[in-house]
């Protein structure tokens, strides 16, 4: 404890080390199918089904907000009809698969972490251990690879979702025309855009759910140690995301963009 | 055969563990006592690979396991049944589920099979019928014997116990003690008892080992340490506290 005080940047590039090797061992695991079926579906069905209402409320409201906010200044300018247009765009793009990953993290990442860290804690992980079990193939990969399926396609839930609630603000509210408003979305909405949200979210997956299950295979004892683990798992996970945002951003813009 | 020698461990400024030399051969019963806090539980999980030591090695049938990689590791352990101080039990999972765990990971049996040999499992430790119940509807002393189903269903060569009769009532207690012995006679392994429980120690132990400032202290049958004019073990055995602790 005192020396992780003392030299807090070693410290993070330690924990980012940490992380990395987990993340390469899980990756083993997953492609040596050291995993089970059930476990994967359970998974499967605690990230995809359970945070529907999460993925549907965040994107149906932020393509209402946004649609709301941008018909103001469109408006001044004569381009009300475009105004759907940059919804789209911003949230192929941006919002999609930041808003939902960041929600996730919070949803999901949070309980990832709780959960093994009271494994840990009540010695379940040791038991796997001593069970000839690695708690990487049991717990990990099952989990890691769950959100690389679900996370993408909840991000593509939600902007198709915010785009549906978009058009009824613009339509319903709003006055604007629903003919001009699509053509426009299908003009400017690249797949490229679509692409580079959808690519992100699967990048996001992997860091909340490796940055959420290191943090709790390596909490601290008892419901201290939980509780700050947990917390730990969604700063983490939520700050990783929005600055690898930036660079994946910066990476893709040349790879899908500056290529058409 | 286990050997461990000059075993060294600390946890940051605290050593626990300061040069420990032991041998359990096959077949043995050996009681490791010692107070609390002195490091029982830490050379146990030495032992099995839980832990890795600072200096020093653990040897499991002539392979020194001081080095191995986690996956490495795996195979060394399969040798093993642990007993945890507070049973450890998979909570999401059923009572057969749990001590059927390694069984159906390892997919060499049948699933009818691995029903059959876990129900037998647990009619070996009384507690026949319970398959279906999940951990959290369980007693601590019934925890402890699915605890120890599940290490004993595979058949391994040495079963580890941490502490088993810790936080059970003296008839509960009793019950688990006449389980090791009886795992001790039927299943011919080696056993590793760590505890504090004096009565205990004397009733499963072939052997008595006791841990004190991080090193065996004393090494005798259960009558040797009862009998022994050492203070420490004297004072350990007798539970008589020093008059230093107990000034408040």
């Amino acid at each position: 404890m005192g020396r992780s005080a003392e030299n807090p940047l070693k410290n993070a590039f330690a924990s980012f080390g940490r992380v990395s090797v987990l993340f390469l061992d899980t990756m083993r695991a997953i492609f040596a199918k050291r995993f089970r079926i059930r476990d994967l579906v359970e998974q499967l069905h605690f990230i995809g089904v359970k945070s529907q209402s999460v993925v549907l409320l965040t994107g149906a409201f932020t393509g209402m907000v946004m649609c709301a906010q941008f018909y103001i200044q469109f408006h001044k300018v004569k381009m009300d009809s475009a105004v759907m247009s940059v919804v789209s765009v911003a949230m192929a793009r941006e919002l999609g698969a930041v808003l939902t990953s960041l929600m996730i993290a919070g949803r999901v990442g949070a309980a990832m972490a709780a959960q093994l860290g009271t494994m840990k804690v009540t010695e379940q992980i040791d038991a796997l251990r001593t069970l000839a079990t690695s708690p990487v193939d049991y717990l990990v990969a099952p989990r890691l690879l769950a959100m690389f399926i679900s996370l993408p396609l909840l991000t593509a839930e939600a902007i198709a979702i915010s785009l549906v609630s978009g058009m009824v603000v613009a339509v319903f509210l709003l006055g604007l025309d629903p003919v001009f408003l699509w053509s426009n979305v299908t003009f400017y909405t690249w797949s490229s855009d679509i692409w580079m949200g959808l690519i992100k979210a699967f990048i996001f997956a992997g860091i909340i759910a490796t940055v959420a299950c290191h943090k709790g295979m390596h909490c601290g004892q008892g419901a201290e140690g939980v509780g700050k683990a947990t917390t730990e798992a969604v700063v983490a996970a939520s700050i990783s995301i929005l600055v690898s945002n930036f660079f994946v951003t910066l990476a893709l813009n040349k790879l899908l963009i500056y290529q058409e | 055969m286990i050997e461990v020698n000059q075993l060294h461990k600390s946890f940051g400024q605290q050593q626990v563990l300061h040069g420990v030399d032991l041998q359990i051969d096959e077949g043995e019963s050996v009681v490791i006592i010692g107070g609390s806090g002195c490091g029982k539980s830490v050379l146990l999980r030495h032992i099995i690979g839980l832990v890795q030591p600072d200096e020093g090695t653990v040897k499991i049938d002539g392979q020194s396991i001081a080095n191995l990689s986690e996956r490495e590791l795996i195979k060394v352990r399969r040798k093993f049944g642990m007993l945890f101080q507070g049973s450890a039990l998979f909570d999401s999972l059923t009572v057969e589920e749990n001590v059927g765990f390694l069984l159906e990971r390892e997919q060499k049996m049948s699933p009818a099979a691995i029903r059959e040999t876990v129900a037998d499992a647990l009619e070996l430790v009384d507690l026949g019928g319970t398959q279906v119940k999940k951990p959290a509807e369980l007693s601590g002393g019934m925890k402890k014997r699915v605890g120890l189903a599940r290490a004993i269903v595979y058949k391994p060569e040495i079963i580890l116990y941490d502490e088993p009769t810790t936080g059970l009532d003296p008839v509960v207690a009793d019950s688990i003690d006449q389980l090791v012995i009886r795992m001790r006679d039927q299943l011919k392994c080696t056993s590793i008892v760590v505890t504090h429980d004096t009565r205990s120690m004397r009733r499963v132990g072939n052997r008595v080992m006791m841990l004190h400032h991080g090193r065996i202290h004393a090494n005798g049958t259960p009558d040797d340490i009862f009998n022994s004019n050492d203070p420490i073990v004297h004072k350990f055995v007798n539970g008589i506290a020093d008059p230093k602790d107990l000034e408040f």
